[in-house]
This record gives C-alpha cells, sequence and structure tokens, in this order.
C-alpha cells in the first residue's frame, strides 16, 4: 500500500460557533452551550474562545463557569440544529471522498488518498475545505493532514482555531514527539499517570520505549499505544454511509405519580418511545438496539438492553421492544383489577422513572436483513403510518393525533416526555 | 452598519427542471420588491444577520442584495438597522 493522505477534520467549538453564528449579538462576548439557564443547572457543553481564555472548560457546572466568568452568557442547547450543520458539513466533506468516517458531531477523517489526482494533494483539499466551511456554514475548522488517523487527529488538535497542521511521515518525529503524551488518542488522565510514573512523558518517549516493557504494564493496549505513537496506525477509514454521527437517541421521564400496573407503564413507555422513534426519523437514524432505564420509588435503578432483528424507527417496534424488556425484567399486577384482587408481596415495588432509548445507531442507507418469518409488506406500512403521523403532527400539533392507548391514563399519557439530548462520540474500536 | 436578520413572505417560481427561483418578496412596511435579475445562487453563511441556506445574490432596483433561502424553509434577507 501506498502512503495515504488522511485529513481529520474537526469543526472549533462546535455548538458555541454555531450558536454565535444565529446570534450576532453575543458574539465577542463568553457564551457558553449548556444546561438549562433557567432552572439554573446543568454543565457546560462547549465555550466559545473568548469564554476558554478566561478559564471556563467543558464540563464545569455553570455555577462554576459564572464563577470563574461572571459575565458569560449561557444558551441552551439545540441538537436537532447541530445536526443539521453536522450533516451540511459532511455533504461538503463528500464532494472530496466517499471515504468518511465521523467521530462525533463534530470530527471526521477523511481519506482523500484517491482524490489527489482531481482535487489537489492533502494540503490543498484541507484548505478548500477550511474555505468553504467558513463561506458556506460560517463556521472554522481545524483540519490536521497526515498518512494516518492518529496523526490527523493529532493535526487538527495541534493548532486551533481555524488552522491546518501537517503530519507527513517526514515531519511527525519533529512535531508529534515533543507534545505531552496525553494528546495521543486513547491516552486518558489515568493512563497518563501510569506513564508518567514510569517517565514517559511525551509522545516521542513513548514512541521509543521498548515495546514489551510497555506490553507489560499495559497489556495489549501498551502495544497499540506504542504503535500509535510510532506512526503505524494503519486502521482504514470505513466507507461510511452508514454509521450516524451520534451514538445514541433516548427519553426518559419522571411519571406524575407512581407506575403501579403494566398498563401504566406501557402508556408512558409509548409516549416516550413516540419522541424517541421521531426523532430517529427526523434525523435520518434507526436504531439496532432498544434500551430501558427503570427506577422505582426507593430510587433503586437499573436499564436492560436487547437488539432489534432490523435497525427500526418505527415507533410500535422500538416501543413493543421496550415494553418487551420491562416484562422480562420487572413484575407489576396487569392492571388495577389484579392489584386489588392480589397480595403485594407477589410483585415488586412501583415505578417512579422511566426510561427508552434508541442505540447502535446507523443512518437511513444501512440495509435491512429479510428474512422468511417477518413481515416487510408489514413494515412498510408501519413506515408509512408514522410518516403519516409525523406530517399531521407537525401541521396541527403534537396532540392532533394520539393512539386510543393514551386515553387509558390521561394523566400519565400527558407527560412531558423530557428530551434528554446526551451525545456520546465513538470509540474508536468501534467494529 | 448593524445588520439583522429579517423574514419576509417570497413569491417563488419552480422552472420544470426543478430549481426554485425568487421573483419578489414582500418587505415589513408593506412594500413589494420585484427582484429584477439574480447573478448568484449559492450555499453560504450570513454573518451579518446569523443564518446558512441558499444564497441569492439578487439586483433589486438596480442594487444587489442578498436573499438566502434557509434550511428549515425559511426566507431571509440581511436587513439593517433603523431600516
Amino acid at each position: 500500500m501506498g502512503e495515504r493522505t488522511i485529513l481529520h477534520s474537526d469543526i472549533n467549538a462546535c455548538y458555541a460557533s454555531i450558536e454565535l453564528l444565529h446570534r450576532p449579538e453575543l458574539r465577542g462576548r463568553p457564551v457558553a452551550v449548556g444546561g438549562d439557564p433557567q432552572a439554573r443547572h446543568g454543565i457546560v457543553l462547549t465555550a466559545d474562545y473568548v469564554a476558554k481564555r478566561r478559564g471556563v472548560k467543558t464540563g464545569m457546572a455553570l455555577w462554576q463557569a459564572r464563577q470563574v466568568c461572571p459575565d458569560i452568557t449561557f444558551v441552551p442547547p439545540r441538537m436537532d440544529l447541530y445536526l443539521r450543520f453536522s450533516k451540511m458539513a459532511h455533504e461538503i466533506y463528500s464532494e472530496y471522498t466517499d471515504r468518511q468516517e465521523p467521530y462525533g458531531i463534530d470530527e471526521s477523517w477523511l481519506d482523500v488518498t484517491d482524490s489527489a489526482t482531481i482535487k489537489g494533494d492533502g494540503l490543498r483539499i484541507a484548505t478548500e475545505i477550511s474555505r468553504r466551511m467558513k463561506a458556506e456554514l460560517g463556521i472554522t475548522v481545524s483540519i490536521g493532514v497526515s498518512f494516518n488517523k492518529i496523526f490527523a487527529k493529532l493535526g487538527s488538535d495541534y493548532k486551533k482555531p481555524d488552522a491546518i497542521t501537517t503530519m507527513y511521515a517526514d515531519e511527525f518525529q519533529s512535531k508529534a514527539w515533543s507534545l505531552p503524551v496525553g494528546d495521543l488518542l486513547y491516552v486518558g488522565r489515568s493512563t497518563e499517570r501510569k506513564l508518567r510514573s514510569i517517565g514517559i512523558a511525551t509522545i516521542g518517549e513513548l514512541a521509543r520505549c521498548e515495546e514489551c516493557i510497555l506490553r507489560a504494564k499495559f497489556g495489549k493496549m501498551g502495544s497499540i499505544l506504542w504503535a500509535f505513537a510510532n506512526g503505524f496506525d494503519d486502521s482504514p477509514v470505513r466507507i461510511e454511509n452508514t454509521a450516524a454521527p451520534i451514538k445514541s437517541v433516548g427519553n426518559s421521564t419522571t411519571s406524575p405519580r407512581d407506575l403501579e400496573t403494566d398498563e401504566d407503564v406501557k402508556i408512558v413507555l409509548y409516549v416516550l418511545a413516540e419522541s424517541v422513534a421521531a426523532r430517529l426519523r427526523e434525523n435520518g437514524f434507526r436504531c439496532r438496539t432498544v434500551e430501558i432505564w427503570l427506577r422505582d420509588k426507593n430510587l433503586v435503578s437499573f436499564t436492560r438492553q436487547k437488539k432489534v432483528d432490523n435497525a427500526t424507527n418505527i415507533t410500535k417496534e422500538i416501543a413493543e421492544a421496550g415494553y418487551a424488556l420491562y416484562k422480562a425484567n420487572y413484575k407489576l399486577p396487569a392492571d388495577q383489577s389484579e392489584k386489588a384482587a392480589s397480595d403485594d408481596s407477589r410483585f415488586q415495588k412501583p415505578l417512579r422513572s422511566i426510561g427508552i432509548r434508541g442505540s447502535d445507531l446507523v443512518n437511513d442507507n444501512y440495509w435491512e436483513q429479510l428474512d422468511l418469518f417477518s413481515d416487510p409488506m408489514l413494515r412498510e406500512k408501519q413506515k408509512k403510518m408514522d410518516a403519516a403521523v409525523d406530517s399531521i403532527r407537525g401541521r396541527f400539533g403534537f396532540y392532533s393525533i394520539r393512539r386510543g392507548l393514551m386515553f387509558g391514563d390521561t394523566v400519565l399519557s400527558a407527560v412531558n416526555a423530557k428530551e434528554d439530548h446526551t451525545v456520546h462520540p465513538h470509540g474508536y474500536f468501534t467494529p | 452598519m448593524k445588520s439583522y436578520k429579517v423574514y419576509v413572505d417570497v413569491t417563488a417560481r419552480f422552472s420544470k427542471d426543478g430549481r426554485l427561483i425568487p421573483i419578489s418578496f414582500l418587505w415589513k412596511d408593506g412594500h413589494v420588491y420585484e427582484i429584477q435579475r439574480i447573478t448568484d445562487v449559492c450555499r453560504a453563511a450570513s454573518l451579518k444577520a446569523g443564518g446558512v441556506g441558499i444564497r441569492y445574490t439578487c439586483i433589486i432596483d438596480g442594487k444587489q442584495s442578498h436573499l438566502y433561502y434557509e434550511d428549515n424553509n425559511l426566507w431571509f434577507v440581511e436587513g439593517k438597522a433603523g431600516a
């Protein structure tokens, strides 16, 4: 294999940049995206560069951020807007290569090796992408240009914001090896501390260390890190038109009264599943795993998950998978009459909170495995039905069309499916 | 001069090859501005007004201005403060 050209593009302070683009009046002032400023809780998801200079860091509680930077403005996150931007960024990348692999919502690896004859070398493509992101999306990116993914990522972190850094084979020893070892992908705080304890503080020192020493101390991961530091990473940029840029979409709620029967649980699970499935559809994702989270009235909680046969964003399938998980793992009376007729000790405690989540996401291009026992025509009908419901709700509001089930208990079905916008980037080693 | 985002009602035409071409827009004072010519169409960000979309560079009353079709399907122009 000849030398590859890999870019890693990272949108600078992604959420904050997108918010600042839409709120010109806040530019030049310290701004952080995160939490719920009205409810005065939550954490900083991203801070803009003004706030960062003043010491605001991602992950700080809002009150901590306010302490280091009293005039900071908090804006609530708008995940759908950021996903739209992520999609537009991918459209730009896709003009340069079909090999692009998202790493979270704001980062992507691009393998442009085969585009060189048409679009120019890596640096030239990086310059063009950077210019277009500014002109067309109004945001800046940092791009690393290298011969493997690890050094490309290191390059994009090397200088920020709005910068392009090359890490070619003849350069990485001078540029990357002097960096602290913690900058390397997969060297977290704990690994960094352990490495420092054996006298390894920079990436260069890691590279020059004997592999067997690292292997003895860290196991398989030691060899991997050693290979990363020496530029031996040859993992491919996957031909990505199936991975979703985020890991999961979920909703949870604490119900207005404790859930005492299967019927109660079913109503709330369906309400939550409707909003999860609708958000999956809205963003063009499907999930391959359904996960539920249950918390009883003594605040003891647990989660259970299962794979679904086919990647799905059909409300009914997600809700049914969630309900099946609940039935397999928890025991409550079927309905009020059974509750009245039987002894409480036969059942587990009533539930206070419940959540459902679709994870292991893929996008709409993902294939569907047909088999003899499922009914693809029925699935097709259900998809159409969901699309019709989405469209009716888009025009006339959420409550304009509802499932008959919801009228079983109008108090429970009116719960506000609180949106839980946790975004988890993918791990580097996911299959 | 400070600019801000003004959403406007637009009359537009779909050509038979699928292009969307704005013909006129209604300003907030009730005046309808006819678009005499479109000199450029591209995706662009408006840093002045704050938004992203398909930018139509239009000639209106002999002057050049930008009309944006945002990805949320709304049209906006860059209004000047006080205008």
